[in-house]
């Protein structure tokens, strides 16, 4: 144990675990919000992350983003998350209108979507792992290669944007990497925050999580605002998975199958079907991770991280923040 | 008399197992035809890369054996264990029922080695991997073991060396992935570099981990010029472009595992200057190899392509000799003593290899191209 490590550099602990936090909150936000209205663990969400991302890379290849420089870069960026949240976006609403909707107009216990939900996460992520078959029948994988060559294998981001210390935060350098990272995921939750608490259509979503019969009889549309939490999700998604591909610079057809059960987590730890909680339970888990590598090594890392969770369920068996979108405020 | 004991029951059976392939045969019965050469290791998952090189080498021996022997052919076989210590019993117990299988090329990695080989033991089944390296494997006195490729106690000191004498670093940060493989060789770098070590820390599984911000924290901390990770290229790749990324300037040492293209693809510009060492030859010493390679697979040859070449033409010349039984398949491979395009193929009692190299490798413009040889 080392303790000294960790107050020495605690601020770059701190902030790097936060970063990658921010990305478990991103995609928790979206088990938390089908929970919420479903009462349905979407097993199949960490492969809406893993779509948007590859939908991402697949774009900046097209525009051949590995020569861009400049504002180029802001522009592709911009780009690359604008295609990410949309690609996830529609994964994810593909994925309710096949793997969800006719189980739920079947009136299918629980348990059979919960199923459903598993073998959609290997059919996507199996898609994804064996893309170029396709392209092989048709003949075309040599002109696609750079899209489909070695599927099993990572594939580079390819926007090269040169990592930059820009200021001190005591004993830490932040890097741009950080600040774009950290700076849009906090824009992304203040704008959906409000989006829930302001709109019409955030008030249907809370209306349905809370009581979805009594919602029917006040007029809301519960298929609509079903599809609508999907895409929501599903955008949050794609989102992280640019903050993702910014981090690490690659990402695999495996990629979410890891991610999906740390931000699963999160939303666990912060209450699930809340919104708020989600977000605070990705912070501190990725916060808990880098200090638990810190002080016990990296072995450690993921027990420091769900011993932690378990000690907070044991106190507060509906996590952090309380469990219900529609209760809490959010 | 028969009944004096297993083992020579065992032999026994497989020689009546023996006998009654020869008889199909129409050579005056010498010889036995449609015999089987397993190749064990990943041909899917994460490590996929590092066991298509070691089959295609297989297949290339194969095939170029069935060219002149076409009225005796040998079928290459594959289990695809994924490089996974938990698949590889069920795949090795499915291996050993194949009667007509008489030697594996593999298992691949290390980790699949120590669940598999006791198996294949046990089964009388000889193996030569061309590609797992971890010292202790030859210490179980495995019979039907071998090796024919320098492992971990040569690589990690050679690895510790060049880092001592060609990098010269005073300060080295060593750190690996907890498998069989990793830790080993990061075992043999902390003990050869001694006080030199100033931090380290592990990393999970390969594949398994994304974020490496606390590592690179501490090895900025520890005030390394060096870092050594023993582990495989799926993490290395993550690694070395995150280290580069917070500003940790010293050089990358990763050991065999992570010399695919796939840690390049990864890592980009990051893995630039990185070394890698392999006790493995460089292609250029080995033209004619490389170019029939190329012939066959449209690339060239790539980490043990070469090795597991070799380790095939073993099992080839005992089918043409006609020792094909476990036992004198196993006399065979230990009297064995030829030219291959890796080294003169050779094993000692333990079924390591009598002759051993490492080359350092060093990533050069997006390309691992040979360095120097480790002396």
């Amino acid at each position: 144990m080392d303790f000294s490590l960790l107050f020495n550099h605690f601020w770059e602990f701190t902030i790097t675990g936060l970063a990658f936090g921010a990305i478990y909150a991103l995609i928790a936000l979206g088990y938390t919000l089908v929970y919420g209205v479903l009462r349905l663990i979407n097993f199949a969400h960490s492969e809406v992350f893993m779509w948007g991302g590859f939908a991402a890379v697949w774009v900046l290849l097209a525009f051949g983003a590995s020569q861009a420089s400049g504002l180029g870069i802001v522009g592709l960026l911009v780009v690359a998350f604008a295609t990410a949240m949309a690609a996830s976006a529609l994964v994810a609403l593909g994925l309710e209108f096949v793997a969800y909707r006719p189980l739920r107009k079947r009136n299918s216990p629980p348990l059979i979507a919960l199923i459903s939900a598993i073998g959609a996460s290997y059919t996507l992520s199996e898609t994804m792992g064996l893309r170029d078959k396709p392209f092989k029948l048709l003949g075309i994988d040599n002109k696609m290669v750079d899209y489909v060559g070695r599927p099993r294998e990572a594939s580079p981001f390819g926007l090269n944007i040169e990592t930059k210390r820009l200021f001190h935060v005591f004993d830490y350098q932040v890097s741009n990497k950080d600040l774009i990272v950290l700076g849009s995921a906090i824009v992304m939750m203040i704008l959906l925050d409000q989006f829930m608490q302001r709109s019409r259509l955030g008030r249907g979503i809370r209306a349905v999580a809370q009581d979805p019969e009594s919602a029917a009889m006040m007029g809301v549309n519960r298929d609509r605002v079903i599809r609508l939490t999907f895409v929501i999700g599903g955008a949050m998604a794609g989102a992280a998975a640019v903050m993702y591909l910014l981090k690490v610079e690659q990402i695999r057809y495996n990629s979410g199958f890891l991610l999906g059960v740390k931000a699963f987590t999160a939303a666990v730890l912060g209450g699930i079907g809340n919104l708020r909680g989600a977000l605070l339970g990705g912070f501190i888990l990725g916060v808990a991770e880098n200090y638990g590598q810190a002080i016990f090594g990296g072995q450690w890392k993921d027990v420091v991280a769900f011993t932690l969770l378990v000690v907070i369920l044991l106190f507060r068996p509906t996590g952090l923040l309380g469990e219900s979108l529609g209760k809490a405020r959010a | 008399m028969f009944k004096i004991g297993a083992p020579l029951v065992a032999a026994a059976l497989a020689l009546a197992a023996c006998g009654g392939t020869t008889g199909n045969s129409t050579d005056a019965g010498s010889k036995a035809c449609d015999l089987k050469i397993g190749f064990f290791g990943a041909l899917t998952g994460d490590a996929a890369n590092l066991g298509i090189n070691i089959k295609n080498g297989a297949e290339l021996a194969v095939t170029q054996y069935n060219e002149k022997n076409p009225s005796c052919k040998v079928t290459l076989t594959s289990f695809d264990s994924q490089g996974d210590p938990s698949i590889a019993p069920g795949l090795a117990q499915k291996a050993v029922t194949d009667k007509k299988l008489v030697g594996i090329v593999g298992p691949a990695f290390s980790g699949e080695s120590k669940a598999a080989d006791p198996i294949f033991e046990k089964a009388g089944l000889n193996t030569i991997t061309a590609s797992a390296t971890n010292s202790l494997l030859s210490e179980n006195g495995w019979k039907t073991f071998h090796r024919i490729l320098g492992n971990d106690a040569t690589q990690g000191p050679a690895a510790a060396k060049y880092i001592k004498d060609v990098l010269k670093a005073t300060k080295v940060f060593v750190s690996d992935d907890t498998s069989e493989y990793g830790k080993g060789l990061s075992d043999f770098v902390k003990k050869d570099l001694g006080s030199a070590v100033v931090g380290n820390d592990e990393t999970a599984a390969d594949g398994k981990q994304d974020d490496f911000s606390a590592t690179v924290t501490k090895a900025k901390a520890s005030g390394a010029t060096a870092f050594f990770y023993g582990g495989y290229y799926s993490n290395a790749s993550k690694l070395v472009k995150q280290l580069k990324d917070g500003g940790f300037t010293g050089t990358f040492v990763a050991a065999d595992g992570v010399k695919d293209d796939g840690f390049i693809k990864g890592a980009g510009a990051a893995a630039e200057g990185a070394i890698v060492t392999c006790p493995c030859l460089p292609p250029d010493k080995a033209p004619e190899f490389g170019a029939a390679y190329k012939k066959a697979y449209n690339s060239d040859p790539a980490t043990y392509s070469a090795e597991a070449y070799d380790a095939a033409n073993v099992f080839l010349a005992a089918i043409k000799a006609g020792k094909t039984s476990s036992a004198d398949m196993t006399a065979f491979i230990t009297s064995y003593s030829a030219k291959g395009v890796t080294k003169n193929v050779k094993f000692d009692a333990k079924g390591e290899p009598a002759e051993v190299s490492v080359w350092a490798y060093k990533v050069t413009g997006g390309k691992i191209v040979a360095d120097q040889e480790i002396k």
